[in-house]
């Protein structure tokens, strides 16, 4: 029993820190950006030029609050981090 | 358990290569190679210090995991959830990897964030399991667990990939292939040019891993939605076109603000 509570554990914590471990934005943000890509889905030239410009103001403002903000330092052993 | 009806589009991947398919091929491949450097580097760390028994027992235990784990997952996948749903969500999935991937290459190449460092990583690890080390020969419970969690954790989110790409295309054997052969290269490389491993670009790799990932996954999600691309996957290279750019213009624009930003406080 101990067993699988911890494995479920380490199974719920990857899944937490590959969705918001490297920015809590991320996934919400993505999350968003497919719902406007199903509303506009029937609008097909709205969609096809919307949609990427979303993904890229998404990533340009991740990435700028990120060299902004301080984070925790990267873990000392790569085999900490799944990336 | 009741197979659940196809879409029309059904048939994908049992067709000839696509565009999607290559790119399929090239994100998988890279990004197992890339994730392998890192799990390598731990390997022959736990190799040189426990000894090389353990740790190759380690490493070979976690990819007969990792193999099982995409075998039990993926195929089901593959065979019962309706396409549609399956690339709204694997390339919902996919396009925040991706993100994620390319958030962290922009910041590294422009130097807000250290580049992973595999000869640094590999004294750490030497110098974490130098303590107690046993003799080479013998069988060792540390250096078997260090290699399997390396290869582990690192082959996660290339399992991940596997299931989502080869899922969404039908086309897990092939997936999983490109992640073989991946393996295979960087395994042989690294033991030939163990010490060189800090000279793979690794950065520039996950890049690419990065913009084909946000590509593929944004394909996928709008078709997943109901968004007919024009030119159906050729519109793929459009969009990989798309974020090259937008890599080349985000990097030259962050280095410009890196002094700046690095006294503020820049992420290690």
């Amino acid at each position: 029993m101990a067993t699988i509570t911890r494995l479920a554990r380490t199974f719920g914590r990857f899944w937490l820190d590959f969705l918001f471990g490297d920015s809590p934005v991320l996934f919400p943000a993505t999350l968003l950006v497919v719902g406007v890509a199903f509303a506009l889905h029937r609008d097909l030239a709205a969609a096809v030029v919307t949609v990427p410009l979303l993904v890229i103001g998404l990533l340009a403002g991740t990435v700028y609050s990120g060299s902004r903000k301080p984070t925790a330092p990267e873990a000392p052993s790569g085999a900490s981090e799944p990336d | 358990m009741v197979p659940v009806p196809r879409s029309p589009d059904a048939h994908v991947g049992a067709g000839p290569m696509s565009a999607s398919t290559y790119t399929l091929l090239a994100a998988v491949f890279a990004a197992c190679a890339v994730e392998m450097v890192e799990a390598l580097t731990i390997v022959v760390a736990a190799g040189v210090t426990r000894g090389w028994r353990s740790a190759l027992e380690g490493a070979g235990t976690a990819v007969v995991v990792l193999v099982v784990i995409v075998g039990a997952v993926g195929v089901p996948i593959v065979r019962y959830v309706p396409l549609a749903a399956l690339r709204a969500v694997v390339g919902t999935l996919l396009l925040v990897m991706g993100e994620s991937w390319l958030r962290k290459a922009v910041l590294r190449a422009s130097g807000h964030k250290a580049a992973h460092d595999e000869d640094e990583i590999f004294a750490e690890t030497c110098s974490e399991l130098e303590t107690g080390a046993p003799a080479p020969t013998r069988r060792d419970g540390v250096g078997f667990a260090v290699a399997f969690k390396g290869v582990f954790l690192e082959g996660t989110e290339v399992a991940i990939i596997v299931i989502s790409l080869g899922g969404s295309q039908h086309r897990l054997g092939l997936a999983a292939a490109a992640a073989g052969a991946a393996l295979v290269v960087v395994s042989v490389v690294g033991f030939v040019v163990a010490r060189q491993l800090s000279e793979v670009p690794e950065n520039l790799i996950k890049a690419g891993v990065g913009i084909m990932l946000t590509s593929l996954g944004m394909f996928w999600m709008g078709e997943g939605v109901g968004i007919r691309w024009p030119g159906g996957d050729l519109a793929i290279p459009v969009l990989v076109g798309l974020f090259v750019l937008f890599t080349l213009a985000a990097v030259a624009f962050m280095k410009s603000l890196a002094p700046a930003a690095l006294t503020a406080g820049g992420e290690p």
